[in-house]
């Protein structure tokens, strides 16, 4: 039940891109198309869901006995961008054709904050092992979400008659707008 | 010298980081619910980018190519972490209300951004100086934006809690909380941008795009994305 709990909270009542402005960068860069955003959104689940167990554990089994917690930002960083290139080659090798869909969007993965920012926040809660995975799954489940509505919405916006100065980036900044708005909605459910 | 000058020129005006380049996103609608986080987050960044600049730039002919990136991230990494502990020693109420922004500095595209399109090929000094001009464009752009929200969803101005700069509800103001919320963040910098561009439009320059991360554009982010494949050739 707890853990429950902690999955709809990450996806949906603090939703990463909306609530909390963690990956606005990809979020704003690769919601053009919805089969890109669809794939941005995979890429984003696996390797969330992925760094949180390791970093979950490499805080829990060694710097929290070698106190050396305060190096959590830089060990989790280089975790991160390691595991991302390892991630790429094990696809490359072992499923090229997931490769051949998810590949470009790895490289951006990196330097998504909302990778770290999880990480982060998980050790912050001091989530255990399980909860830090459900909570990193959760999130990036609502990232995916997010990404793909907005993927949709901005592919009507196309066809719209957009004042002048609001083209470009207000009208998308706007939208995300309402659906922040809509997202509050989801605060009763807890 | 007159490098200097025009690296400063170039990153608060010409090529503001937040207002032109629309990088750093992150931060800048996360901890503008008031003015004073904005300087925070802003100065903060600001000290940051100028030692990993300056830093990056010192080692550039060191660091090997293909171990570029990762060896820029720990670079940053280390200062964010500084900062941090500075931060948390001598500023406790400012380390709370910004959280877990102030680690994610590292990730901040700007600093990266600068580091590879900028200090990674340029001699110190001017480094030095790049990395205060897009700080210092920064924390300009996220403390107006602090400031507006702050005005209109609250009603003040760097408030303290007893007494504030200006105070609205003075006169009777009835301040629209909406605007210190999460979708106010997301209204206040779409009517900064479109204002930008609007002056912009008007003097015939082009307006602010979204980053296409996937179409190769040539802005920083472009080029962090080349040399991330670049790396595991």
């Amino acid at each position: 039940m707890n853990l429950l709990i902690i999955a709809i909270s990450a996806a949906l009542v603090n939703n990463v891109v909306l609530s909390q402005f963690l990956g606005l960068c990809p979020f704003l860069g690769v919601s053009k198309k919805i089969n890109t955003a669809a794939g941005m959104g995979g890429a984003v689940i696996g390797v969330i869901t992925i760094s949180s167990a390791i970093c979950s554990l490499i805080y829990d089994f060694i710097l929290t006995p070698l106190d050396l917690t305060y190096l959590n930002t830089i060990v989790f960083i280089l975790v991160i961008a390691t595991l991302v290139q390892f991630v790429e080659m094990l696809l490359k090798k072992t499923s090229p054709a997931l490769y051949e869909a998810l590949g470009v969007y790895l490289p951006l993965i990196t330097t998504n904050c909302a990778v770290l920012g999880i990480a982060l926040t998980n050790v912050q809660n001091s989530y255990n092992f399980i909860e830090s995975v459900v909570s990193g799954l959760g999130t990036a489940i609502g990232f995916a979400i997010a990404i793909i509505i907005m993927a949709g919405i901005r592919e009507r916006i196309e066809y719209n008659d957009v004042p002048e100065s609001f083209k470009g980036m207000p009208i998308v900044l706007l939208t995300a707008g309402l659906m922040s708005i809509a997202f509050f909605g989801f605060s009763g459910i807890l | 010298m007159n490098k200097c000058v025009e690296r400063l020129y170039n990153g608060i005006i010409k090529e503001n980081p937040t207002l032109v380049l629309t990088l750093g996103m992150c931060p800048t609608l996360a901890v503008t619910t008031s003015a004073i986080n904005g300087i925070g987050m802003g100065l903060s960044s600001t000290v940051v980018l100028v030692l990993s600049n300056l830093v990056i730039s010192l080692l550039r002919n060191v660091i090997p190519d293909g171990v570029r990136m990762p060896s820029f991230i720990v670079i940053v990494a280390s200062f964010v972490t500084m900062v941090q502990f500075l931060m948390q020693g001598f500023l406790p109420s400012l380390y709370d209300s910004l959280g877990i922004y102030i680690p994610l500095i590292v990730v901040n595209c700007i600093i990266l951004g600068r580091a590879e399109s900028y200090a990674s090929k340029n001699p110190a000094l001017p480094s030095a100086f790049d990395g205060l001009g897009m700080g210092l464009g920064f924390t300009i752009a996220i403390t107006v934006l602090g400031a507006c929200r702050e005005l209109i969803g609250g009603g003040t101005i760097l408030s303290t809690g007893s007494s504030a700069l200006v105070d609205l509800t003075e006169f009777g103001y009835t301040p629209a909380s909406i605007f210190i919320l999460a979708p106010g963040a997301f209204f206040m910098l779409a009517m900064l941008v479109a204002i930008m561009n609007r002056v912009k439009r008007r003097k015939g320059m082009k307006p602010a795009q979204v980053p296409d991360y996937l179409a190769g554009d040539t802005d920083e982010l472009g080029h962090k994305l080349g040399s991330l494949d670049k790396e595991e050739a």
